[in-house]
């Protein structure tokens, strides 16, 4: 894992010492609400529905045990007990106050982690593939790079008021693990003739008019990745609009513009920055990937598993991933219990995901961006204990990719901008389909709720999605269907009017019923809506 | 009738305008009529709440509660979160929801 | 910073058809690169920021100061002191707010940050070249 050095930890110092001192001018009048906002946005602290929402950076979804029990300690000292993990793979905590958002971030800072361009129009945290350094798949750790690009972004003088937010994916295998086509940019570490470099797509992105980011460049070279990105977020900060809030987004300039056109412009740009030495030296990236290396796995170590107690194998089956190394399994923990809040955990929770990374995951786990958590490098041999600790804790639902697996926004419950609730919505699903072997049956299904069309629960990339909108002031849900956020990215369509809080919950049903009829062997939901189109659903629905 | 929402501005902490002051519970706000863009400005200015709006409100049987339900829930806490929820009529909840 | 040039700005389109002015305007959207040609006969160019969120005055000064632009470099309009800093490194060297600055809180933002990541139109030097000597 990467650790800071003493120029890391001085900027996130600094960082907390700027916005103690900023805070301080806005409680004493020296800033107005409008100034001060940017302001506290670039620190991740939001003024939600019932109070200030702070969110915690994540760098790349990794974090190790000492992290995670501070995230617990916050819960506990400045919150009210838990937080909320995100589809960036960030952590939320709802109930803030302003007054010790200081203090808060300065204890985040012992531990090496921030709130640092976690909301405002600047360059995000940036997002990778939770299996990274785990997956037997990948062609690198794709983190060193994504750490690379963190320096970089972090307090860009040039980049900090963008024309709106700015998100970054960074994948380094075929599969997609982390929706990459989707985001502003989405990079895919890849290597060619022995070299490693960058393909960079662009223009992604859900909210009101989601896209799937056209490729702009193949190739590359891994030496010249910050002066290209650095191409790209020149040509948007200049000639992305700002005008329309809601037409801000790069996707609106690449689709305005056309990709040729777009494509020319960075292109041009990067000639020009490209002969500027602004990339970072090779020994940078060399030093940066020195923490990424392997942890000192064991050789030798047995695959067989004892499989006698049904419960565990079928969590086995469900929530565990093969690893690179044999002997070594990843494991996702749901954070998705049935009739839970989904991504929510609890300090204790939270405490005792710790103690098991430290113990059986070389003090390494993972937030994805399905909202569960991962410890990517387990003994298979420890697996049967971890599934015990995680069982008492109400942590070992065996649902990862299943139909209760459900990404869900915080929606009305916490969010001002939101025109429905998801969670209930979630919830009911959740306990609508409990039964495990009915869940087993309907095989992966990736169901997402989005309170607005925002889409912070990328209801566009769900197999099933579910977005809430305002029907005259009553609640009220669209459905949608064939969506994909991963390496086969494909946006969800509506499948005509909405229905209420119940209705969708039968809907949903209705949905999975129409899929089991016409399924052809080993077709997943996604398969089959792809071949039969959304006829037969629709006449199930409306019929 | 109006009334006005906002957050106090160190806490964070909903609360609604009761007239000369803010209460952190929404059977305490008054009608403001037409006076909100002055009493938002000087309230602004005075730095006690922020981000302050009308809402439209209703009496009802269990008192003043806003009539959209994005305010409701404002105004009585997460509907996900039994535990976290503000009773608006129960004294004691401002101690052991704040 | 450099001594504030006084003679007032003319905007782009003027300083292009004429002339024999040596002080510019830019505003938010024109393109910093049609002065390239003319760099060497300015010694004032003034960006306006209209409004503070509004981030293009910042690459308008960074791609006047890659080009080779020496002279004064000013930022005028809805300029805060949360931002003078990231100013500064874009090229500005000197500032116009429309609402004045308190000076101290001027002077702490300018110097809070002793390092920076990546490189930019300043001549310091970035932290991941520190790291290797
Ligand atoms: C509760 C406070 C939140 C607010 C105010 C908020 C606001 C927004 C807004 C305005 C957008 C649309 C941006 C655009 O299209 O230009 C958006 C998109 C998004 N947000 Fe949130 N959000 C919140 C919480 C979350 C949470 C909890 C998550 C993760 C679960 C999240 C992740 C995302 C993602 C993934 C997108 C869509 C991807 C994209 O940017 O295109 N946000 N959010
Ligand atoms: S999708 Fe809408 S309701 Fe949900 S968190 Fe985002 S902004 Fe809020």
């Amino acid at each position: 894992m990467y650790k800071y050095d003493h120029y890391d930890q001085a900027m996130v110092d600094t960082r907390v010492a700027e916005f103690r001192d900023q805070v301080e001018r806005r409680i004493a009048g020296k800033l107005s609400e409008d100034q001060f906002k940017p302001l506290r946005l670039m620190n991740g602290l939001y003024l939600q529905l019932h109070a200030y929402m702070l969110r915690v950076a994540i760098p790349y979804g990794t974090l190790d045990s000492r992290q995670t029990r501070m995230l617990a300690h916050i819960a506990r000292k400045y919150d009210r007990g838990y937080g909320h993990f995100t589809t960036r793979q960030n952590i939320q905590y709802n109930w803030i106050r302003l007054e010790d958002a200081p203090d808060l971030l300065a204890d985040l800072a012992t531990v090496e982690m921030h709130a640092i361009q976690t909301s405002g129009n600047c360059i995000r945290n940036i997002s990778s593939d939770q299996y990274a350094g785990a997956a037997a798949d990948e062609v690198v750790d794709p983190r060193p790079f994504a750490e690379l690009l963190r320096q970089w972004s972090s307090f860009h003088p040039e980049f900090s008021f963008l024309p709106r937010k700015f998100k970054i994916a960074v994948i380094a295998s075929e599969t997609d693990r982390a929706a990459m086509r989707l985001h502003d940019i989405g990079i895919q570490i890849i290597e060619r003739d022995g070299e490693i470099a960058a393909r960079f797509y662009a223009g992604g992105g859900m909210g009101r008019t989601p896209m799937i980011g056209p490729l702009i460049r193949d190739f590359v070279p891994i030496g010249e990745l910050i002066s290209y990105s650095e191409a790209i977020l020149r040509v948007y900060n200049r000639y992305g609009r700002r005008d329309n809030k809601f037409k801000a987004r790069i996707k609106i300039l690449v689709h305005e513009m056309g990709a040729e056109k777009f494509i020319a412009e960075v292109e041009a740009e990067f000639a020009h920055l490209r002969g500027l030495n602004i990339d970072a030296p090779a020994a940078e990236l060399a030093r940066i990937k020195a923490f990424f290396t392997d942890p000192p796995f064991e050789a030798g170590l047995p695959d067989e598993i004892d499989r006698l107690d049904p419960d565990f194998a079928v969590w086995l089956d469900q929530n565990t991933h093969p690893h690179k190394r044999p002997g070594y399994a990843i494991v996702t923990i749901s954070l998705k219990p049935i009739g839970g809040i989904p991504g929510d955990a609890s300090a204790e929770q939270m405490e005792l995901i710790a103690d098991l990374a430290e113990r059986h995951s070389f003090d390494e786990l993972r937030v994805t961006h399905a909202q569960n958590i991962v410890l990517p490098h387990v003994r298979k041999a420890d697996l049967a204990t971890i599934w015990g600790a995680l069982a008492e804790a109400g942590l070992a639902e065996p649902n990862l990719d299943l139909v209760t697996d459900i990404i869900a926004c915080p929606g009305l419950d916490y969010c001002s901008l939101a025109n429905a609730r998801s969670i209930p919505v979630a919830q009911k699903i959740a306990r609508r389909f409990a039964d495990q072997q009915r869940q087993r049956d309907l095989g992966e299904l990736k169901l997402k709720i989005s309170g607005c069309i925002n889409a912070c629960g990328h209801h566009h990339a769900g197999h099933i999605g579910i977005l809430g909108v305002d029907r005259k002031g009553v609640e009220n849900y669209q459905l949608l269907l064939g969506g994909s956020g991963a390496e086969d990215a494909s946006l969800g369509q509506i499948t005509g009017p909405g229905f209420d809080e119940d209705g969708i919950v039968d809907a949903v049903e209705t949905v999975t019923e129409t899929y089991k009829t016409l399924r052809a062997d080993g077709e997943r939901f996604l398969d089959t809506y792809r071949r039969v189109g959304m006829t037969p659903f629709k006449e199930a629905l409306y019929g | 009738m109006k009334i006005l929402t906002g957050n106090d501005l160190k806490t964070g902490d909903v609360v609604w305008w009761t007239g000369e002051s803010w209460s952190r519970h929404v059977s305490d706000a008054a009608e403001v009529g037409d006076n909100s863009v002055d009493v938002i400005a000087i309230e602004e200015a005075a730095r006690r709440a922020t981000a302050i709006y009308e809402v439209a409100a209703d009496h009802t049987a269990g008192g003043i509660l806003p009539v959209h339900i994005k305010e409701k829930i404002r105004a009585t806490g997460p509907t996900v979160r039994p535990d976290l929820k503000l009773a608006p009529a129960d004294p004691a909840a401002g101690s052991w929801v704040i | 910073m450099a001594e504030p040039v006084e003679e007032p700005a003319v905007t782009l389109d003027a300083f292009l058809d004429q002339s024999n002015a040596t002080s510019v305007r830019l505003e938010e959207g024109e393109d910093a690169r049609a002065l390239i040609p003319h760099l060497d006969r300015l010694s004032l160019i003034e960006i306006g920021f209209g409004s503070f969120g509004d981030g293009r005055g910042y690459s308008a000064a960074r791609i006047l100061r890659e080009a080779g632009y020496q002279g004064e470099l000013r930022a005028e309009g809805d300029v805060l002191v949360d931002q003078i800093a990231f100013m500064r490194r874009c090229g500005f060297d000197s500032f116009a707010p429309e609402r004045p600055l308190d000076p101290e809180d001027a002077a702490r933002a300018l110097d809070r940050w002793s390092e920076v990541y990546q490189p930019a139109a300043d001549d310091r030097t970035p932290i991941w070249s520190k790291r290797h000597g």
